[in-house]
């Protein structure tokens, strides 16, 4: 069983399940979307348990990369599809395994027009986002990261709101920048270091000129940073989302948001750590302008998708924060943040979803007191409103008082700053629940709304237990990631320790 | 998993009735929750009292019952685990016995309402939360229980979700909890930094390595800083948390507003336990604190403040409730000025005491509201003695017990009285023993403070309970004594407002040389043995010294002022009913600066509710909008006429478009390889 190709057979899978609806569904529209849901959620759910085998598998105790593929692809330059997971991607790869199966039930009712083709899209959405995490050669890597987009703009696209088109001209231009750029790097680091092995290449030592480091730092950054999204190349995020239907935003939130961070812990930090040590500053400094910004601009939202949709660029600023502490509390704590963030924005979204799949209308002041109505409801809306303050006993503080440590490790006015975001957090979340939960339940239309089906409480149900699970007991995804980020944190400690050396 | 059961029963017993039941809400019917909360909740406070009695009184050791990790990177580790020593014997047996009587008044108290599973559900999940605070063995579960205690204040305080006002209230709560928070979460960083540990327990542990610091072994410094300037910074940023969860100066106006929760409520989390976490954490981290005798100073400031800025408050209030949330309030100052001074074991003392009192005076106060059809508007009552009798008798053994009253000297050197008495003296002796500006600032603020306490107590009395009713007659027929499941169990509590001070203060005030040989000046070490406190707090033997060669008058003063307080009230709201309101006439800016609480709330509307509120509004709109996407996305479009009709007339064809420039991505790649020596090779080569 250790031979199985098993990263490709779980970027293959979706794949085929795509295939397999588009050429095989048959029959009139009804049965033709039935069918399509029904193979989509099954294709996924295997997919799902698949990568729970990868997760069993992997030893922990292995910094390097696991379950490595490689087939020659251009010899010249040394190019190859090369596909493996070390300790910081597998857990994505799983939170995009997860999320997929819970993004198609969700639309199960939601989406009434085109199925087949947003079940296919989705199939090859979490294919390619799979094969971003995985994917172990520059080239390998550039195609996934860029490919993700396109299903992505089609779920927006053809499945979203009515400014779809401005939100996604808005997408596209900021990712043009980023991209572009992003190539050049990889040209450049192709070219330099003679091969596109990303297992080679994060071993560091590229014996690159700090000015050339410092160049090619800037062009990843500029890729990595609109897709977290970084202050200031915000503002495609919360149109993106409110333009999105309810999975679209599932899963940018959820999966798409973390390709950023991944990137600057699998390029950034170990190919280019000089450059990633002198613009540390500069990346702090910015995303504590993130949580501080966002959090008092989502104070005035009126749209709730757009609240969350800020709420998750200061959670994101938690993350570039830890990462760019440059230490082991920090780094952990981002990883671990990102993980939760995307339990807990996916969970966010999809109870945005399920009142908006009634009212049909996300703007905050049409509700209010819903909780005589759907108790059910605000019992899981309060479990995840406390998750993103980061109350102690959720997922979301592990990695908030984490990334918040690390920072103040690293630079104390930082830390400070930042925490700022534990009063600010709470306060518009807290303020979003009391006017759409809370309240006298006046509107008629509100006292007509069904509580949650049971269908809608089996999407929440491993979302509750993994918000909890991770709060109450986070050892065993931090026992997987640490490996991996000490070897990560290699020479910035032995920086730090010549650091120290030459100023006694 | 089934050693240390009685431990782990006490905590998660109230975890367990909380889950039940929530989830099972409707379907397990209101009198099977409020059996299963309360019982459970008894049970737990049965245990406590055992589990004090080994520990407080037949001096068992200190130890740790190990749950598991929490989490944990590097050098930094989290556990779960429930530290028992003395100080939390005590806090187990009050939080325990408070909340056992709270669950079970609340059955008479809330008959009418349509949730009380969620309600019963809510106080045992406020317990449990509570109890891992004072269980806690390290800083971070310390912090878990302290958020959680202040989500179930929230969720209690907003429990009538209806009411605008109730969740104005809640909010508040909640969001100036967060501001202390926010200072407590860095102390914990920092404190992490200084010691290289969270725990308690231990020779590794924070509170270990605190007492072996002097000034021959000091600690590196963090960040930059001298070590003397780091403990500073950690303790007062520790010391933040406190101010918000215990309502002081500063931090204090969500108190007041969270009274729109239910009674039993105020009762539990506003005036007996959650509110008294901070002045539990400043006793828990004495050793931290003792470093910084700087921030010590403070924290007796603050506490002095306190005391006298809620008592002048608390005077002119009108809702019989916010009388008795700005007596807290007071109280509590008192408990940090002594925490200030050093005297933690007096602080923790009047902590107790008062939890007894307090309660009994909230449940009482609840128990009238009860009676006058949940008025609770002192302008409204008046006059109705004869028909609460046993209320009537609650409130004034309250009252005496938090006034204080108590003869001086009387059998014994701790002299003879209510509860309040012996904790309250304590902790004026020992603020007028310390000798520093601080503490004579504190000292003469109690003092002051005693003289209000005396005062608003016997006005809540006397406007309650006596004079004409000026209730509506209806109101005033219908008045009638609360139910037994009511009245009865606050027997416990006036037992404890009565007796607690008397019985207590051999063990929370022994000490001093007498009797402890000479073990070094401070013996601040863990060494005391097989005394009450056994370590668990710092213990100035030297302060206990002096605080029993306290001069006479110190003595005595706390008790004339307490009665002239009394009778004057006496005069002014039996006697002479239209003084009050000349003198409020007459001096009318006081009054109403005082009424008004010091104009806190306006203060703070209008140098941050405002300001963020439009600062939100500007961001987005200017910033996001005028600034970021004007020059940003629309900008590069808008510059370029061509690029923008290219990408609007396509409408949705920017799928392909994004495609083609991928595809063209790859083509200049393969380009380059193919071409040799291309485009990134120049960049290089130039480069070096």
């Amino acid at each position: 069983m250790d031979n199985l190709p098993f990263l490709s057979i779980l970027i293959a899978l979706p794949l085929i399940g795509a295939l397999a609806i588009l050429l095989l569904a048959r029959g009139d529209e009804e049965t033709v979307a039935r069918n399509a849901k029904q193979v989509a959620l099954a294709n996924s759910t295997i997919v799902f348990v698949i990568s729970l085998l990868l997760w069993g598998g992997f030893d922990r105790a292995n910094p390097g990369f696991q379950y490595v593929e490689q087939y020659t692809w251009i010899s010249q330059y040394n190019i190859a599809y090369r596909v493996g997971v070390d300790g910081i991607s597998v857990l994505f790869v799983l939170l995009a395994t997860l999320l997929t199966p819970l993004c198609i039930l969700s639309a199960w009712d939601a989406v009434k027009t085109r199925v087949k083709e947003y079940m296919v899209a989705f199939l090859v959405l979490e294919a390619l986002m799979i094969g971003t995490f995985v994917a172990l050669d520059l080239v390998l890597f550039y195609v996934f990261f860029e490919a993700v987009l396109i299903p992505m703009f089609l779920i927006i696209g053809v499945w979203g709101g009515a400014r779809r088109v401005y939100a996604a001209f808005k997408f596209f231009l900021y990712t043009l920048l980023g991209s572009v750029l992003m190539l050049v790097a990889i040209m450049t680091l192709i070219y330099t270091q003679g091969t596109a092995d990303m297992i080679q290449l994060v071993k560091g030592d590229l014996g690159l000129a700090q000015n050339i480091q410092i160049w090619l730092w800037l062009a990843f950054f500029a890729s990595f940073a609109v897709k977290m999204p970084m202050w200031p190349v915000h503002t495609w995020l919360p149109d993106a989302h409110v333009e999105a239907p309810t999975a679209g935003s599932v899963i940018l939130a959820g999966v798409l948001l973390k390709m950023g961070g991944y990137g600057f812990l699998r390029f950034s930090l170990p190919m280019l750590p000089d450059a990633s040590e002198s613009m540390a500053l500069f990346v702090q400094i910015l995303s504590v302008i993130a949580i501080v910004y966002t959090s008092i601009v989502a104070l005035a939202q009126e749209d709730m998708k757009k609240l969350i949709a800020y709420s998750s660029v200061a959670h994101m600023g938690y993350v570039t924060l830890g990462i760019f502490s440059l230490n082991e509390l920090g780094i952990n704590g981002a990883i671990f943040q990102m993980l939760s963030h995307g339990v807990i924005s996916a969970a966010l979204f999809l109870i945005v979803g399920v009142v908006y799949d009634r009212l049909h209308t996300r703007m905050i002041s049409r509700y209010g007191g819903i909780v005589e109505t759907m108790p059910r409801y605000a019992i899981i809306f309060m479990l995840f409103m406390m998750a993103s303050v980061g109350l102690p006993g959720t997922a979301g503080f592990v990695g908030e008082f984490m990334t918040l440590f690390g920072a103040f490790q690293s630079n104390m006015w930082i830390g400070i700053l930042a925490a700022s975001g534990i009063v600010l957090g709470a306060t518009y979340m807290l303020l979003l629940y009391r006017r759409v939960v809370f309240g006298k339940l006046e509107k008629d239309d509100l006292k007509a709304m069904l509580d949650m089906t049971p269908r809608e409480i089996f999407i929440f149900a491993p979302l509750v237990i993994l918000v909890l699970w991770m709060g109450i007991y986070p050892m065993p995804f931090l026992d997987i990631m640490s490996a991996s980020v000490d070897a990560l944190l290699v020479p910035f400690v032995e920086a730090d320790a010549a650091g120290v050396a030459t100023s006694n | 998993m089934f050693d240390f059961l009685i431990e782990k029963a006490i905590v998660f017993l109230p975890l367990i009735a909380a889950i039940i039941t929530g989830f099972a809400d409707k379907r397990l019917g209101d009198r099977n929750a409020q059996l299963l909360t309360s019982g459970t909740m008894v049970l737990a406070a049965l245990l406590s009292v055992w589990l004090f009695v080994q520990v407080g009184l037949n001096h068992k050791d200190a130890y740790v019952v190990p749950l598991f990790t929490w989490f944990a990177s590097g050098d930094f580790a989290a556990s779960w685990a429930l530290r028992i020593d003395t100080l939390t014997a005590v806090m187990l047996v009050v939080v325990t016995v408070v909340s056992s009587i709270v669950h079970i008044y609340s059955a008479g108290y809330m008959a009418d309402d349509k949730s009380i599973p969620r309600f019963q559900a809510y106080l045992s999940l406020f317990t449990f939360a509570m109890l891992m605070l004072v269980t806690a063995d390290n800083l971070i579960q310390l912090f878990f229980g302290w958020e959680g205690v202040g989500l179930s204040s929230y969720l209690l305080i907003g429990f009538w979700y209806h009411k605008p006002s109730a969740n104005a209230a809640a909010m508040k709560a909640f969001i100036v909890n967060r501001v202390g928070d926010f200072g407590f979460a860095l102390g914990i960083f920092g404190a992490f930094l200084l010691t290289g540990s969270v725990a308690f327990s231990g020779e590794t542990g924070v509170l270990e390595i605190a007492r072996h610091v002097d000034a021959d072994n000091p600690l590196p410094g963090i960040l930059g800083m001298s070590f003397d300037t780091s403990i500073i910074v950690v303790t007062a940023l520790l010391f933040m948390g406190a101010m918000g969860k215990s309502a002081q100066f500063l931090l204090h106006t969500w108190l007041p507003d969270a009274m729109e929760g239910p009674t039993p409520v105020s009762a539990l989390i506003h005036a007996a336990t959650m509110v008294t976490a901070g002045v539990f954490m400043v006793a828990r981290l004495s050793p931290l604190f003792e470093l910084a005798p700087l921030v010590l100073d403070f924290v007796t400031v603050i506490g002095a403040l306190t005391a006298i800025f809620a008592a002048t408050v608390g005077l002119t209030q009108f809702d019989i409730k916010r009388v008795i949330a700005y007596s807290t309030c007071s109280q509590l100052g008192y408990m940090f000025f002594a925490a200030g001074v050093g005297a933690y074991d007096a602080a923790v003392f009047h902590l107790m005491t008062h939890a007894f009192f307090k309660a009994l005076l909230f449940l009482g106060a609840g128990s009238v509201i009860h009676a006058m059809h949940h008025e609770q508007d002192m302008r409204k009552m008046g006059g109705i003695w004869r028909k609460v009798p046993v209320t009537y008798a609650y409130m004034w053994i309250g009252s005496l017990a938090l006034a204080g009253i108590g003869i001086p000297f009387l059998f014994g050197p701790a002299g003879f009285g209510f509860a309040g008495f012996y904790s309250k003296d304590a902790i004026l002796e020992a603020a007028h023993a310390a000798h520093t500006l601080t503490g004579n600032f504190a000292f003469w603020a109690g003092i002051t403070a005693a003289f209000l306490t005396a005062f608003y107590s016997g006005r809540l009395i006397f406007l309650t309970f006596h004079g004409e009713t000026r209730a509506d007659k209806h109101t005033f027929d219908h008045a009638h004594e609360s139910p037994l499941v009511m009245v009865g169990p606050l027997v416990i509590l006036a037992i404890g407002a009565v007796l607690a001070g008397g019985v207590a203060y051999p063990w929370f005030m022994e000490g001093g040389h007498h009797g402890y040989g000479d073990a070094g000046k401070h013996m601040k070490q863990a060494t005391d043995g097989a005394t009450f406190w056994a370590g668990s707090v710092v213990k100035d033997h030297d302060l206990i010294d002096k605080m029993h060669a306290s001069a006479a008058w110190v003595k005595i003063l706390p008790l004339v002022m307490a009665v002239s307080g009394l009778g004057l009230s006496a005069i002014f709201y039996l006697l002479m009913p239209n003084v009050p309101k000349q003198i409020a006439k007459t001096f009318a800016p006081i009054d109403i600066f005082f009424r008004r609480k010091w104009f806190f709330d306006e203060i703070y509307d209008f140098l941050f509710v405002r300001p963020i509120q439009s600062f939100g509004r500007f961001l987005w709109k200017a910033g996001d909008g005028s600034i970021i996407d004007r020059f940003g996305p629309n900008g590069v479009a808008g510059a370029s006429q061509l690029l923008a009709r290219f990408f609007s007339s396509m409408q949705t064809g920017y799928i392909y478009h994004y495609g083609f420039v991928m595809v063209a991505g790859l083509v200049a790649i393969i380009t380059l390889f193919l071409f040799g020596s291309g485009f990134a090779g120049q960049l290089l080569s130039g480069g070096n």
